[in-house]
């Protein structure tokens, strides 16, 4: 039996001063090795059950449990150094080179230097970019696509178990989306390790995830795999999106 | 005047040493006080608003007055002089420092507090590296304001090249008024040109 990666028991998160739950009495489980994508529109509440798994926000109510441990009682620092996590505006810091970027987590944890030397050139070239040619060049000499791929390559640097990647392909163009999510799936099926991806965009998440969460106002509405959800959509908001990116796809047979 | 330049040079060598030793003593102090405050307001940002709105308050007060007032206190002399040039620097490094720091793309601090740095780390490993012209403006606009206060500092016998000033003025000597004006001012716009041209770089 595989395990339970990452557990949400009845969480909530209402923000200060809002009226609102962000998140409204979440409960998951996700296994390891899955490949999860968090699906919802603007204001749903994905980006925040994202960052309450490495306590960039702290649930209002509720138990979140990663392999079976509380993070309530995880240091904060201590358990977001176990976890990988990439954002949309990649955020390398512009005055390291790449591979100091891709070191940073390593040199937290004070890893030897010949072993960071030997792993960032491992990860440089585990997400496509050739280490000799971008070692030491700074954040700004790359175009946007590689700096997501750096990006990705920090979060994986020590090798953490859980992924945590909110909306990394958003800020791309069409063409290098495509490329960076065969490359997400090629990652995934070649480490086993767990990812949760955060995006608006119904394809992306179809696609990449093996089960997909569809977040509306701060709820579940629906948790399954994409052929599951496709047959049998659980609400009208599920269904909604559906038939949106239908009537997407008949535009474009349209235009032949 | 080049005659009195050349007669007595330790006349003028003597304060102008003063001066800078004063400036240096103030410097030092002011920094590891700055950066003491600074490590102080990370861990909240009301008392970074606090600390700054104190020193504008301070700063505000002109420096004849302070001097004054902390006279009973300190004595007369360099002491009193450095304390006040020390608590004026306060408000220029930290409203510098807190602005450049504030000013640090957000999605890079996420990124850094996502990775698992902690607050210090996040401090020195990321935010000062990436606001050190903004920091540096601070330092190099202290250095200016010291370099002027301390010559108001010798109506309170703290020496320096105010003395030169307060002595050419009680004995109406232009020759005197006129080196320590030059000597003063030179200094304020030598180190501002040099330290402006070392910031350009940065």
């Amino acid at each position: 039996m595989t395990q339970i990666a990452i557990e949400f028991n009845n969480v909530s998160k209402r923000f200060n001063h809002a009226k609102y739950n962000a998140v409204d009495d979440v409960s998951l489980n996700i296994k390891e090795g899955e490949f999860i994508t968090i699906l919802g529109s603007s204001g749903s509440g994905k980006t925040t059950l994202l960052k309450m798994i490495n306590k960039l926000y702290e649930p209002s109510h509720g138990i979140i449990k990663l392999f079976d441990e509380d993070i309530s009682t995880v240091d904060s620092v201590i358990l977001r150094r176990r976890i990988g996590y990439v954002i949309q505006h990649v955020g390398l810091f512009p005055h390291m080179t790449i591979a100091q970027n891709v070191a940073s987590v390593p040199k937290l944890l004070n890893w030897d230097k010949q072993t960071i030397n030997i792993r960032v050139m491992e990860l440089l070239k585990l997400v496509g970019l050739n280490p000799v040619e971008f070692m030491d060049r700074y954040p700004s000499q790359l175009s946007g696509g590689q700096q997501q791929r750096v990006g990705l390559a920090r979060a994986l640097a020590v090798d953490p178990k859980i992924m945590l990647l909110d909306e990394p392909l958003g800020a791309v163009d069409a063409i290098t989306r495509l490329n960076l999510q065969d490359e997400l799936l090629r990652i995934h099926g070649g480490l086993q390790k767990t990812f949760l991806l955060v995006t608006h965009d119904i394809n992306e998440a179809f696609k990449l995830g093996n089960r997909v969460v569809i977040m509306n106002n701060g709820r579940v509405s629906q948790f399954d795999t994409p052929r599951n959800i496709v047959a049998s959509p659980a609400d009208n908001f599920v269904n909604s999106l559906i038939e949106s990116s239908r009537s997407q796809e008949k535009f474009w047979e349209g235009l032949r | 005047m080049i005659e009195y330049a050349l007669e007595y040079p330790d006349k003028l060598y003597f304060p102008l040493l003063e001066h800078i030793q004063m400036l240096f003593i103030t410097l030092i102090l002011s920094l590891i006080l700055a950066s003491i405050l600074t490590i102080i307001t990370i861990y909240s940002e009301s008392l970074s608003k606090t600390f700054v709105y104190i020193f504008s308050v301070i700063y505000s007060i002109p420096s004849l007055a302070i001097f004054a007032l902390l006279i009973p206190l300190t004595g007369l002399g360099k002491t009193t002089a450095i304390i006040v040039l020390v608590l004026y620097n306060q408000y220029l490094l930290l409203r510098n420092i807190t602005e450049g720091l504030k000013e640090v793309d957000p999605a890079v601090t996420e990124a850094a507090i996502g990775i698992g740095m902690n607050k210090i780390q996040l401090l020195f490993k990321i935010k000062i590296p990436l606001s050190k012209k903004a920091i540096f403006t601070g330092v190099r606009l202290a250095v200016v304001s010291t370099i002027g206060i301390a010559t108001i500092a010798a109506f309170i016998n703290a020496g320096g090249l105010g003395s030169i000033l307060n002595d050419g003025l009680r004995t109406v000597n232009t020759v005197k008024i006129l080196w320590g004006s030059i000597l003063a001012a030179g200094l304020a716009i030598g180190s501002n040109a040099i330290l402006s041209k070392w910031e350009q770089r940065l």
